[in-house]
């Protein structure tokens, strides 16, 4: 199957390994993926900030930058959200792309570590992609899934959410914070890296020895 | 906003997610909850669509059945009729029922600026009236007070000494001190759930008692309601009374519901007043987004699964309607732009509000709409939307080469409590240049 790649602005530019693995796990499935090279970014963060201008005038671009394609995968269930509030385009997150409408599960992937699993509140409530990614990570060798306690309960990040109400995002970042070392797993993995951006860079500012990986760069291991 | 300190947070914690437990085991036993919710959206979307003439109607119906109807632009209508009302009957004091209509006008301060006392008879609310404090959630209004604070606020106010904090003890207290005024009182106050157009019938569901001993007792009834509680029919009931008491206290079914129809000869008060309350609805009405606001039926499903109001409390929000709700609501009633404009941004997005509402209203939606109304966009933003919105410039930003972008988008705030991730060798897009070129 042809896909088009949407590899979202924030990992093309700060979390490019993201979508290298989602790359890789799409061509292991089968696909022929394709960067169209012209895509920015779909506007979600000028959309949910009350920018409407130049959210209106980012989304106007995505029916030229992936015209020809009938599948656009994603790495991002925010931004499968927001390119499907948006467009009429086929957009899936990579998860829900590989468990719905591919039927795989084993992508033969072989990670043995420690992983625990926070499902965005886009992916979860937004796309609704239920439990594909866990059907995922509970295929992949070696690999000891811990449930994560108060899954549901948003991570603070929220877009601009957390510069402008960063005290409230960090106060919930605490709690999420608390969750994953709770699990003791060695990885904290999602559907979306500006949540684990979120995630990842408190830990870090906490020295904490739990990563933060993108689902992605799991499933290519 | 700010963070509630930590006995806040720990103690609407512990509230919130005990109500939200509740509240979902008994939604889980209901076969047709969803379209419950369909039902109660579509009926609300009605309602708001034919407003003028279910008001008419309304009113038309309540006159007929003995009541009398006040129309009340804004509160300072809405507080003099009613001060006059009260007035008109020498009385110096009123009961009241739990309300949050009242409290939006601020009606017991007009009240007590003409010598009239308002007596608060729910239990929590006249907590927080004893205490000259102000509600911090739609339904537990003393969310944020725990018992010892409660057992010296009625040690103090109601003069008893040895007093325990012993739940049981401090509603007897409290009970003691309310049956003397519901018996005393000559007018009663209360809000309204529903006024029914067809039937002209106005009702109240409650947990103690007290607005049945409010809205009986008394042989002066007024009613304060918002135009936006009314609904065309008596079996638009089964829906509500359905979805209300399962989404808010999460009970099966509210211990009181109290439905009157204009007056009766022998039961009730002999007097009734409805007073129907705009004050900014029509101005919400207005907005074709915004307006499903006005769907809500005020049981604070949204308050209880709220990830911000669970950080920073219900006075955070400045209005009577805090949480989620008060996010959307209280902006578009006060006006935009006005002093509540910022209430939009009090949220995630995370979406755990929509999944509860009893009528479906999309918070999210609504949240975003009035970001965009009140004007989200800066110069950082701007520019950052005009450098995504061609690839050459895009590619240039990526490489830190569009000046501004960086210090533009406050990573001070970004960085009081994160590191930023460490800055990659190669952007996606060079790689696979690089690889795949």
């Amino acid at each position: 199957m042809r896909v088009a790649l949407f590899v979202t602005c924030l990992v093309d530019t700060l979390f490019p390994r993201a979508g290298i693995a989602t790359v890789k796990v799409l061509e292991r499935a089968g696909c022929e993926v394709e960067f169209p090279a012209d895509q920015t970014c779909c506007g979600q963060m000028h959309r949910n900030t009350g920018a409407s201008v130049e959210a209106a005038r980012l989304a106007r671009r995505l029916p030229d930058v992936f015209a020809g394609y009938d599948v656009i995968v994603t790495p991002s269930a925010s931004c499968a959200a927001t390119v499907r509030e948006t467009t009429d385009l086929g957009v899936f997150e990579l998860s829900e792309f590989l468990v719905r409408e591919l039927g795989v599960e084993d992508v033969g992937a072989s990670f043995p570590h420690r992983v625990t699993y926070h499902p965005t509140c886009h992916s979860l409530r937004a796309l609704r992609v239920g439990d594909a990614p866990l059907r995922l990570l509970r295929a992949v060798r070696g690999l000891e899934l811990v449930e994560l306690p108060e899954a549901r309960e948003c991570c603070g990040f929220g877009g601009t959410f957390a510069i402008k109400n960063a005290d409230v995002s960090l106060a919930m970042l605490d709690d999420k914070l608390r969750c994953v070392r709770e699990t003791g797993a060695a990885v904290c993995t999602a559907a979306d890296c500006s949540c684990l951006m979120h995630i990842g860079g408190g830990l870090r500012r906490a020295g904490d020895y739990v990563r933060t990986l993108h689902l992605a760069e799991i499933l290519a291991s | 906003m700010k963070v509630g300190d930590p006995q806040l947070r720990r103690n609407l914690r512990a509230a919130t997610r005990g109500i939200r437990q509740k509240r979902n085991a008994v939604v889980a036993e209901v076969e047709d909850w969803e379209e419950l919710r369909v039902a109660g959206e579509a009926i609300k979307r009605d309602a708001m669509g034919r407003l003028d003439v279910l008001l008419e109607q309304l009113e038309d119906a309540v006159t007929r059945a003995g009541g009398k109807v006040h129309w009340a632009r804004d509160a300072v209508e809405a507080n003099a009729v009613i001060g006059d009302l009260v007035a008109g009957h020498d009385a110096r004091e009123v009961v009241k029922v739990k309300s949050l209509t009242t409290d939006e006008i601020e009606l017991n301060q007009a009240l007590e600026r003409r010598g009239i006392t308002a007596i608060e008879t729910d239990l929590a609310e006249l907590i927080v009236q004893l205490s000259d404090d102000w509600p911090s959630h739609i339904l537990v209004p003393a969310i944020h007070r725990n018992r010892s604070e409660i057992r010296d606020v009625f040690a103090r106010e109601l003069g008893l000494e040895g007093l325990s904090d012993d739940p049981e003890e401090l509603t007897d207290a409290a009970r003691r001190h309310l049956r003397q005024a519901f018996l005393r009182a000559r007018v009663g106050v209360s809000g309204a759930n529903f006024g029914i157009a067809e039937t002209g019938t106005v009702g109240v569901v409650e947990s103690e008692g007290n607005g049945r001993m409010c809205t009986t007792l008394p042989p002066v009834l007024i009613t304060v309601m918002g135009i936006e509680k009314v609904l065309p029919a008596w079996r638009d009931l089964e829906v509500f009374l359905q979805l209300l008491p399962r989404s808010s206290t999460g009970e099966r079914m509210n211990p009181y519901t109290s439905l009157w129809t204009g007056v009766s000869e022998d039961d009730g008060p002999g007097e009734f007043h409805l007073v129907l309350l705009d004050n900014g609805r029509t101005r919400v009405l207005a907005d074709e987004v915004g307006r499903d606001a006005l769907h809500c039926i005020r049981c604070s499903a949204c308050l209880n699964v709220c990830p911000v109001y669970e950080r920073v409390g219900g006075h955070a929000y400045g209005s009577i309607y805090p949480g989620p709700i008060g996010a959307i609501l209280t902006p578009q009633l006060r006006g935009i732009p006005g002093d509540a404009d910022e209430l939009p941004w009090a949220s995630s997005l995370c979406g755990a509000c929509a999944d509860v509402c009893p009528v479906k209203i999309d918070i999210p939606r609504l949240l975003v709409h009035l970001r965009s109304r009140v004007g989200g966009s800066d110069p950082a933003l701007r520019l950052m939307g005009w450098a995504m919105a061609g690839r050459r410039r895009f590619e240039a930003a990526q490489l830190g080469r569009v000046p501004g972008m960086r210090t533009g988008i406050g990573m001070g705030a970004w960085t009081k409590g994160r590191d930023l991730p460490p800055p990659p060798r190669e952007t996606f897009r060079q790689w696979w240049r690089r690889t795949r070129g």
